[in-house]
């Protein structure tokens, strides 16, 4: 900490213009039904993983939609691919798929 | 044709027999200000306004961190009203923006809950043994500045021109979120079209910069600024407004509230220590004036009486563009002849 005593707090908002969408965008080839996502949360709700770990689907696919991929992979591998949160899904997402691509795309390991 | 939006949002500013309160903070970071304003008006203008020393807090910033409660602040304005009523005026003129939103806030209060209005008469009885009236008129000093824009015009000895170009100075114009933004009907201008200070800037030469973050907060807020922790969020606020109005290149920020004068100008330094960031090309910042300094310094009064030597960022570079005449050595010359103690890098916010 420096003398003031506090930082500059950084923006939340997200400059489409600037962002790196084009992960986001290679997410929304690859599971269409992520467009039914009305974020109700429903998903971190019933995740096992989420009660004992940092992870949260809900913020993680936020972050992801925004550009936002720092820190994200590290925090995916805490999922086990139980697929509650496929079950939960009100809009019928295919949130394992999801997951997954993201975990593919974070780490640039596609089967092609 | 461009349609003038802020013609619809007119309001009634009394035209004389003004009674004046004074802020809490102005006079500690701009302490020439208020003085100013009552030079103008009883010299320049000649009207009559009073300036009663009994006069006290108006408890905005307390009302606004929730630390004082409403009754303590409707008693509080209910005294200062009283002040007015015994000195025989009935305009009230807040200097301070939070002021004028206050004032109001319990003037409309009153009279969509007139129950409470008589709580105050009576808590005002209890504590005090006064009575009070409800102004006839609430404008805010800028009000009466930008009423008689055009009678100063014609005593200037300066305009809002850069002397070596010849060009309009480009003037980054901000409003304090209380004079209109939560009575939008009681600002000149309404809270999206504010025209109050951009129609003085207009009338003296200067050009008005439209900046994507125009409208946004200094980064004031009271709650965000009171505790240590919440300052990144308030400092976040103002570097967002300079990031927006950097490429405009403005040549001074003019501003008619308290808090933005103070956060604009003082958090460029904090934004220049912490990133060794500035938002104008030389790395000296960007000066930011009261409209009432920015009056002032038009008619010609001495920019160290004005007290823009206790400015964070330095002006000397925005008087020579104007071509304000200054004598360098008294720039920390106190009224009473004995030389202040003088900041050890005041030229440069760069670190």
């Amino acid at each position: 900490m420096n003398k003031f005593g506090f930082s500059i707090a950084h923006t939340r908002s997200t400059d489409l213009d600037t962002a790196n969408l084009g992960k986001a965008e290679e997410l929304l080839q690859r599971v269409p039904s992520y467009k039914l996502c009305i974020g109700c949360g429903g998903c971190t709700a019933a995740c096992t993983a989420g009660l004992f770990t940092d992870f949260n689907i809900r913020r993680i696919h936020t972050q992801f939609a925004r550009g936002q991929y720092k820190g994200l992979d590290r925090r995916l591998q805490s999922c086990m691919l139980c697929g509650k949160c496929l079950l939960v899904c009100p809009r019928g997402v295919n949130t394992r798929a999801l997951i997954v691509e993201m975990r593919r795309l974070l780490n640039n390991t596609d089967p092609a | 044709m461009q349609k003038r939006y802020w013609n619809e949002y007119q309001k009634d500013i009394a035209d004389d027999r003004y009674f004046y309160e004074r802020s809490c903070i102005r006079q500690t970071f701009f302490p020439g200000s208020e003085a100013a304003f009552l030079k103008i008006l009883r010299e320049e203008l000649g009207k009559d306004i009073c300036d009663n020393p009994h006069q006290h807090t108006c408890t905005g910033i307390g009302y606004h961190s929730d630390v004082v409660p409403l009754e303590t602040t409707m008693t509080i304005v209910a005294r200062l009203f009283s002040l007015m009523k015994e000195c025989g005026y009935e305009n009230y003129v807040p200097s301070c923006v939070t002021s004028f939103g206050i004032f109001t806030e319990m003037t409309v209060k009153w009279e969509h809950n007139p129950e409470l209005k008589e709580k105050a008469r009576q808590y005002l009885w209890d504590a005090c043994k006064r009575e009070f009236e409800v102004p006839a008129n609430i404008a805010h000093p800028s009000d009466i500045i930008y009423k008689f824009r055009f009678d100063l015009k014609p005593r200037m000895k300066y305009q809002l021109v850069n002397r070596f170009t010849g060009k309009p100075l480009r003037v980054v114009e901000h409003i304090g979120c209380h004079y209109a933004k939560i009575f939008p009907e009681r600002g000149i201008g309404n809270a999206e079209f504010p025209y109050v200070l951009a129609g003085m800037i207009e009338a003296w030469g200067g050009e008005v910069v439209d900046y994507p973050e125009r409208r946004h907060c200094c980064g004031f807020g009271f709650r965000q600024y009171l505790v240590q922790e919440n300052r990144g969020y308030s400092i976040a606020n103002t570097k967002k407004k300079f990031q927006s109005m950097e490429p405009y290149e403005p040549d001074f920020i003019v501003t008619n509230c308290p808090g933005c004068s103070m956060f604009m100008d003082k958090w460029q330094y904090t934004i220049a220590e912490m990133e060794h960031k500035t938002f104008d090309k030389e790395g000296y910042g960007i000066p930011v004036l009261t409209y009432e300094e920015m009056t002032g310094l038009l008619l010609g009064y001495d920019p160290w009486t004005l007290g823009l030597q206790i400015h964070q960022v330095q002006c000397e570079r925005l008087l020579d563009k104007i071509g304000i005449r200054y004598n360098p050595d008294e720039k920390y010359k106190g009224i009473s002849g004995r030389i202040l103690p003088r900041p050890l890098k005041p030229e440069c916010l760069r670190v």
